[in-house]
């Protein structure tokens, strides 16, 4: 039983600076494209561990956190999805620093906006 | 409470204390939805947490209502935003 | 309760708070309604403290999902921006 335990307390951990990293992301990074991936991606993960952990830690509450889990990962790359989606066809530039990455960015969203025309 | 429960609260509280820092900064409406998605996941790992330290089985319920439920506010805000609600 | 118990409750009161008087000044309206969920959200963690887990799941159903819906669309049928 004592190795579980120590499997629960390091997925915890885990989880824990997995969460304050995604924190630190979204207050530090420059641009919201950028925000958006460091805000979700690692936060899920965080959640996740610590939700896992929590389930070796107590095996009765083993489905009940797996069922927790699974829903997880479903809803949340959703939503980040569709707001990225949602930022990007409201004409919201990212920042870049390359005057050819700019460029490209330029012609790419016109094309789209001729195909969207026809 | 646990010392160690203790440690792993402070950290993700300071966690929280970033995205609540990005709301109130946030220069477009997005950056504070994002924040908004972040503080929801931490939310939902604090919550699973505490009913382990209170050791209660009813308590994940509430986190369970969270996991499901908690995209769709963002994803309503997102279509307002693209302009096809 | 132990006194940990405590200091994340005034915590989370604080954090409240801060959502609140923000939503109060805040001249666009979306942010005001990203302000709500967010008091909603917390609001949810401090009954969850108080051990009322059932009033909790009630606020984090309807808080997140049902009024932000609601707000969203009353926003959309009339203006985004409050007048001077």
């Amino acid at each position: 039983m004592q190795i579980f335990d120590y499997i629960g307390y390091f997925l915890i951990s885990v989880g824990a600076i997995f969460l304050f990293l995604g924190g630190l992301g979204v207050f530090r990074m420059p641009d919201f494209y950028t925000r958006v991936q460091a805000g979700t991606k690692a936060s899920t993960l965080g959640a996740m561990s610590i939700i896992l952990g929590v389930g070796v830690l107590q095996p009765e509450w083993f489905v009940k956190t797996l069922v927790i889990v699974i829903f997880l990962a479903i809803a949340n790359p959703l939503s980040s999805h569709a707001l990225a989606r949602g930022t990007h066809k409201a004409h919201q530039k990212p920042i870049v620093k390359d005057e050819k990455i700019e460029d490209a960015y330029e012609i790419a969203e016109h094309k789209a906006e001729e195909k969207n025309i026809k | 409470m646990d010392l160690f429960f203790i440690i792993i609260i402070s950290i993700i509280s300071l966690g929280a204390l970033f995205g609540l820092i990005r709301f109130i900064k946030g220069p477009t409406t997005s950056d504070r939805v994002v924040a908004l998605d972040t503080l929801s996941a931490m939310l939902i790992a604090v919550l699973v947490l505490l009913a382990f330290i209170f050791d209660r089985y009813i308590y994940i319920d509430v986190s369970l209502i969270y996991a499901v439920l908690g995209f769709i506010g963002i994803i309503t805000i997102a279509r307002y935003l693209e302009g096809g609600i | 309760m132990g006194i940990g118990s405590i200091i994340f409750l005034i915590g989370a009161l604080i954090f409240i708070l801060v959502a609140a008087i923000y939503a109060v000044i805040q001249k666009d309206l979306i942010h005001a309604v990203i302000a709500t969920s967010l008091i909603s959200l917390a609001l949810s963690l401090v009954f969850y403290i108080l051990q009322a887990p059932d009033v909790a799941l009630t606020e984090a159903a309807i808080g997140i999902a049902l009024s932000t819906i609601i707000f969203i669309i009353t926003i959309r049928n009339t203006k985004r921006y409050e007048s001077e």
